[in-house]
Formats: structure tokens, sequence, C-alpha cells
């Protein structure tokens, strides 16, 4: 019951607070209100899900550093004077579209995820023993190929930085 | 039930009281010990030997005229300085602050909550506190502040990578994230079986993490978000009375907590050496090692102290070198070796 009631605030917080962060109009208070966003998600994996680890580690690199750097670049730029950016209506039509089909996509790929959670073998994900041994045996493959994707997502970023450097 | 829930409520009372004590005097402390290295008196005129000085700062800060900047964001403006105090609070949860004390029969565990990830929820809410430095310095609508606030958030993020590798290396070793776990693996004269501190088996580890700390501190001689002769006051320039108090007061509760994790996890937490051997009962050992935890941190405090009295701050080039270009592979090469040496005495 308690975990139910938990469940509709953190939800709550979080489409609340996700929608705060579209409309708001100074981009820093965006950021701070994605930063409470990614707090009530986390909230749901520590408190519903009982995955310690995940809402933990999802505190330490979306709230603790992606979004320190978002903060960072912000102010450098001093993008806080409350300016709306208008975009052509193409590009605000294009953006609509895709993000659409990237929903499509995200909950399409959500889909079959529900017999995957019989694999732990027990429902104490919080224990990093058991996540580190499905991860390293049955999911070898996908963690290995996501991290070579991480990987190139570094490279690239620090091609382009130095590019922009040089020329 | 109820008794260990009024248990827990004295508990959790206690660490509050004990940070804030702690860290009043540590002010104190890093007067007299700034005026002995200057071959200086220090604070002397409240009470016997100044020892009521903090009080008296403490009520000139409540008196002070509260100034809020004009054109900064008001709510932002007080956020900073409350997240920044609240973040340094709460590390104190997951510290075992002793072993186990018995009460009637029933084992009371003298920390609060042993959450089984207890290293990781410190690197989360280490990594929140930047935000009450980041926060208030954009607030203040001032370019030293916010200067100050960019440097402090780059230096954090730098330094809590190698930290975090650093740890990594112990964590491989003990096979546990819990700060518990980690304790009782350097218990000491366990019936004759003898685990050693684990500063023993990693020096490099615990180097990197005290290199990291004093960063992660905004301590001296990696001070420079609050550098006076480059930014006037850095994040703080224009915070007044009691909101500049929360931020060089959660700076001390900063320092004794960090004192506290590194005695934890190096130097046997509230282990000492023969505390099984010496024939005592339970409960005058737990007290016993509490002591003994509270002694070591003390040690680190004054440590810390006696590096910002002896080292000049770094430039803000060196600082970045230092972490990125020294810190980080060093501790990747650690790490590399300890991997190594596991899997050789494993086999």
């Amino acid at each position: 019951m308690l975990s139910q009631y938990l469940f509709y605030f953190l939800s709550f917080l979080a489409v609340i607070s996700a929608l705060l962060v579209v409309f708001s109009k100074s981009s820093v208070q965006s950021v701070l209100w994605l930063i409470v966003t990614l707090f009530a998600i986390s909230g749901h994996y520590i408190f519903l899900l009982n995955a310690e680890f995940l809402g933990v580690v999802q505190v330490i690199v979306y709230a603790g550093a992606i979004m320190v750097l978002f903060l960072f670049v912000i102010m450098f730029l001093n993008l806080n004077q409350e300016v709306e950016a208008h975009k052509p209506a193409v590009l605000k039509f294009a953006a609509t579209i895709s993000s659409g089909l990237l929903l499509i996509i995200i909950i399409g790929s959500l889909k079959g995820s529900e017999q995957l959670g019989t694999h732990v073998g027990s429902n104490d994900f919080s224990s990093i023993k058991n996540l580190g041994r499905v991860l390293f045996k049955e999911f070898l493959f996908p963690f290995e190929v996501s991290s070579v994707l991480l990987l190139i997502a570094m490279v690239g970023a620090v091609m382009l930085g130095k590019s922009e450097k040089e020329g | 039930m109820m008794t260990l829930l009024l248990f827990k409520v004295i508990l959790v009372v206690a660490v509050f009281a004990i940070s804030l004590f702690m860290a009043a005097y540590s002010t104190y402390a890093e007067r007299k010990v700034a005026a002995f290295m200057q071959d200086r008196l220090g604070p002397d005129r409240a009470g016997p030997f100044g020892l009521l000085q903090p009080l008296a700062d403490g009520v000139k800060l409540f008196m002070k005229e509260e100034i809020t900047p004009e054109v900064s964001n008001k709510f932002l403006f007080v956020l900073g300085p409350s997240l920044f105090m609240i973040t340094a609070l709460m590390t104190g949860v997951v510290i075992p602050w002793g072993d186990l004390l018995n009460i009637d029969g029933v084992n009371y565990s003298l920390q609060i909550t042993d959450i089984n990830i207890g290293i990781l929820y410190v690197f989360g809410v280490v990594s929140i506190g930047v935000y009450g430095i980041m926060i208030g310095g954009w607030a203040s609508n001032n370019k030293f502040s916010l200067l100050g606030a960019i440097r402090a958030s780059a230096q954090m993020i730098s330094y809590e990578v190698a930290m975090g590798l650093s740890i990594i290396a112990l964590v491989m070793m003990t096979g546990t994230l819990s700060l518990k776990e980690i304790s009782q693996f350097q218990a000491g004269g366990m019936e004759g079986s003898w685990n050693f501190w684990n500063v023993v088996y990693q020096p490099f580890s615990f180097l990197i993490f005290l290199i990291c700390a004093f960063a992660e501190c905004n301590r001296a001689p990696f001070d420079l978000p609050e550098c006076e002769t480059e930014l006037v006051g850095g994040y703080h320039t224009e915070f007044s009375s009691m909101k500049l108090g929360l931020y060089l007061f959660a700076e001390y509760i900063n320092m004794f907590i960090s004192a506290a994790i590194i005695s934890t996890l190096f130097f046997g937490g509230y282990n000492f050496p023969f505390m099984h051997d010496l024939g005592l009962s339970q409960n005058a050992i737990t007290i016993l090692g509490t002591a003994a935890l509270f002694s070591k941190i003390i040690f680190f405090i004054f440590f810390f102290m006696w590096i910002r009295w002896t080292i000049p701050r770094f430039r803000y080039d060196q600082l970045m070198n230092l972490g990125w270009k020294g810190l980080l592979p060093l501790s990747i090469l650690n790490l590399l070796i300890t991997g190594a040496v596991i899997l050789i005495f494993s086999k």
C-alpha cells in the first residue's frame, strides 16, 4: 500500500518536473528541474525496484556528473537571459516527428522485457554480486557492445574538441 | 522495535551533534594550529585558552546583517548554502562509528544504517554537494562568484574520477562496498589471526584518495574556488551573515567526514590492535573502538590543517594536470596491479 502511494508520488514528481524542464524560461532552471526528474527516477529504482546500485549510480553519473557539465556550459555561455531562441517551423516539425519516433522505439524495445526479469534468480537486485554475474555471464555480449559504443562516443567527443581548436 | 527506533533516533541526533561540535572546534583548532606554525598565540580571549571562540564566532555570524544582492535569484541564493550544508551532514549516516553495543542482552550497532553500497552512497552525496557551490555562485550574479563556482565544479568532477578509481582497487580486495564490512575486514588480532589495516595492502590507493579528499573538500593547497588573491572570496563573495557561515561550517563538516572515511577505509575504522586479545567485555571493546576511531579522525583533521599551513596554493593548470595526468593514470595502474595480484593469488 505504501509502495503504491510512493509510486504515485514519485511518478507525479517526475512528470511535473519533466514538464517544468520544457516550460522553464531560464535554461539554468531547466537544468535544475531535470536534476529533480533524475532524482525522482532514481527514487523509483531504490524504493520500488529494490535496485539500490542502479539508483545510486544514476545519481552519481547523471545528477552528479553529466548535469554538472550541462550547468557548467550554460553558465559559461551566459544563457540566463530569458530569451527564447526561435527556430524555423520546419525544424520544429522535424524535431516533433523524430522524438515521436524515438518514443515508439523505446516502447517497442521495452515490450519484450517482462521475460528478462527471471534471469536474476532471486528478486534481490540490490546485490551487486547477482548483478555482476548476470551482466558478465548471460549478457556479456550486449554489455561489451555497449561499452564499445561508449568508447566510440568518447573518441568522437575528443575528435570534435580537437578539430575545433586547430581549425 | 520501539527501543530500536529510540536507539536509532538517539544515534542520529548524536551523530548530528558530534558533526557540528567537531566542525565548530575544528575552526578553533585550525586557528590554534596556524598560530603554532607561525609562532603566534592564536585566539585566547574568549574563555580559558580561547575555548569559547567558536561560540563567539557563531554569535557574530548570526548577528551580522544579511545582504541579498538585488539582481540575484532569491530562491537559488538561499538554496545554495542550504544544499551544501545538507549534503555535508548526510554522509555521516553510513559511517560505522563503532561496533555492537550490548544493552540488556540486545545488540545495537553504532552505525545508523548499513546499506550494502555504502561507499557509493557517499560518492552520490558528495557529487550532489557540488550543486551547493554552483547554485550559490551562479545565483550571486557576480563574476568572481561564477568563476569560483565553475572552478569548484570542474575541480570536484576531475578529482572524483581518480578518487572513485582508487576506491575500486580497495573494493576489489575486500569484495564489498559496505563500510561496515570493510571495517570488519581490518579487525585486529581475532583469535590469533591477524588482519592488517588496508593501508598496508593499498598504500597507493590511500595516497591518491588522500590527495583527492583535499581537492574534494576545497582545502589548501587546492582551495582555488575561494582563492582570495584572484577571486576576492570565490563562490561565497556575495554571501553574508549565517549564509556565509553555512558555507564555511559545511566545509569543516566535510573535513570531519573525510577524515572519518579515510580512517574507516584505510586505517581500520573502529578497530584497534589487540582488541580481542586483552580479554575485555564486548561493551568495553566497542567504547574503546569508538574512542580509537575518533583519535584517528582527530589525527587526520590535524593532518588537513598541517598541510594547509605548510604547502602553498597550486596554480589552476597545475591542479588540473595533477588530477588528469598524474592521479588518474596512477589509479588505473594501481587498479591493474591489484587485479593481477588477486588473479594470481586466487589460483
